[in-house]
């Protein structure tokens, strides 16, 4: 549960996150204030405090959610802010020139933006998505807040019921850090394998 | 009489204070080489992007084929080209940097027919097709699936002369192609470009390459703080009396070609 959450978090965050960057950097003020606004927020408030927001204020808006789905909602939001703004400096970092060559080879705008910066601006900030990765797998702890049974939330439930809290902690705090090694490590291949970077 | 090229017409280009062009009037013939030479900073880069619309003029007009670059004229009033009408006449332009600016996340193949498949709409296969035959032209089949990080200076150069001829453009603009490579690099681009005059190719290459000038050249422009100071066959513009700018210039910017043809 806690790599399936985590996961599906990270891939709807980037998507999200992507959106975000478009908003930014439309020009249209109402859509650059509302992706300022979102990413303060989303970046500001503790992660705990905005699962129980949504987890309370969904239903008083007559909306039902399962708690699969309001974990899925508080997790690839704050991660989509905290993704939106390492793809910042990923965007900002794309050489003039590859985006003239691609207006000089009749691309628009979406497709450029599409097509040209995303694709590099995500290869200069892989590092810090895999980083990310890593934050959301250890923050899916909180998310039995809301509800739902992960890795954490069982490993509560069986020492309450065990008494034996230290080996079954340790062991749920050795099987993240495993998680984690093989994420960090998938990354680090990856990285590798990304070809082309922008030359300095 | 068939229409210019490019008719460059009083154009003028100013950067907050500084006049970077002053009133440049040229006629760019079909299917001849134009060569802009000039110091450093004269503007020659400017000139050859506003005939690419990468730079807006702030007065005067240029016409691609007649047509106008960037706004169009109806009932004696101008409006600026809409987007897609921008990009209908720029189509008609290719244009090579001094950087490349290839794609660092496709291949050579991928760079070649992107705008094919992304803005032609062509189906994959076809595509890669076309591209597959402007790379051979440049003398890189070999090369399809290299990454830009995999190339040679020289060969990323080609790569980009076969991405801009992949769109079938009538003008081909070259802004000193060859200032990024090594010396020993120079020459496969210079070739590349030379066959392309050698069809026929309507070309305005800024450049340092006085040899290149000289033999491709049917006209040299000269360029100096932003004004158009003349322009003629490379024979009258390189034959001695020179002006004393040019001469100033080549012994200054330029010791080999000076040298050559003293
Ligand atoms: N974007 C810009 N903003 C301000 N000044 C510019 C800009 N681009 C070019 N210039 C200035 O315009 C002049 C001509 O530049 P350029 O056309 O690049 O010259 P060249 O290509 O002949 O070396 C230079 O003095 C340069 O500093
Ligand atoms: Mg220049």
């Amino acid at each position: 549960m806690t790599i399936f959450v985590s996961s599906i978090s990270i891939l709807l965050g980037l998507g999200f996150a992507i959106l975000l960057s478009a908003m930014r950097m439309s020009g249209n003020l109402v859509l650059i204030n509302f992706a300022r606004v979102f990413i303060s927020f989303f970046r500001g408030v503790p992660l705990l405090v905005q699962l129980l927001l949504i987890f309370n204020l969904l239903p008083a808006l007559g909306l039902s959610l399962s708690s699969l789905a309001t974990a899925l909602i508080g997790l690839s939001l704050c991660t989509a802010a905290y993704q939106a703004e390492n793809l910042r400096g990923g965007f900002e970092g794309v050489p003039p020139g590859l985006i003239e060559s691609a207006e000089m080879a009749g691309f628009s705008p979406t497709q450029t933006f599409l097509h040209i910066r995303t694709p590099i601006a995500l290869r200069m900030t892989f590092p810090a998505l895999v980083n990310e990765a890593i934050l959301i797998l250890k923050a899916s702890s909180l998310v039995s807040v809301v509800g739902l049974i992960e890795l954490t939330k069982m490993a509560q439930n069986l020492a309450a019921s065990t008494y034996m809290p230290l080996p079954i902690f340790a062991s749920a705090g050795l099987i993240y850090l495993a998680i984690n090694l093989v994420v960090a490590a998938i990354g680090r291949r990856a990285e590798v394998a990304l070809p082309g970077l922008p030359a300095k | 009489m068939t229409t210019p090229a490019i008719s460059v017409q009083n154009v003028s280009k100013r950067y907050g204070e500084t006049l970077v062009l002053r009133d440049i009037n040229l006629e760019i013939p079909r299917g001849e080489v134009t060569c802009l030479i000039g110091p450093s900073g004269s503007g020659k880069s400017t000139l050859l992007r506003c005939m690419a619309f990468l730079e807006e003029t702030t007065s005067g007009s240029i016409l691609i084929e007649g047509e106008p670059l960037g706004f169009i004229e109806k009932d004696g009033k101008r409006r600026a080209q809409s987007p897609s009408e921008l990009r209908a006449t720029r189509s008609k332009v290719g244009m090579v940097f001094q950087q490349f600016n290839l794609w660092p996340h496709m291949t050579a193949l991928g760079n070649v027919s992107a705008a094919l498949r992304r803005v032609r709409k062509m189906p994959r296969k076809e595509a890669e097709e076309r591209a597959m035959a402007q790379l051979t032209k440049v003398g890189l089949e070999d090369r399809a699936g290299h990454y830009p990080s995999q190339l040679s200076g020289g060969q990323q150069q080609r790569v980009a002369i076969a991405r801009a001829l992949a769109l079938d453009p009538t003008i081909m603009l070259f802004d000193e192609p060859t200032s990024a490579l090594d010396p020993e690099l120079t020459g496969e681009v210079l070739n590349v470009m030379r066959a392309l005059a050698d069809e026929g190719m309507t070309m305005v290459a800024v450049t340092h390459e006085i040899g290149f000038a000289a033999s491709v050249g049917n006209t040299v422009c000269f360029l100096d703080q932003g004004k158009l100071l003349f322009h003629d066959t490379p024979e009258k513009v390189f034959a001695a009396p020179r002006h004393p700018r040019l001469e100033q210039f080549l012994d200054t910017y330029l010791d080999r070609g000076a040298s050559m043809l003293k």
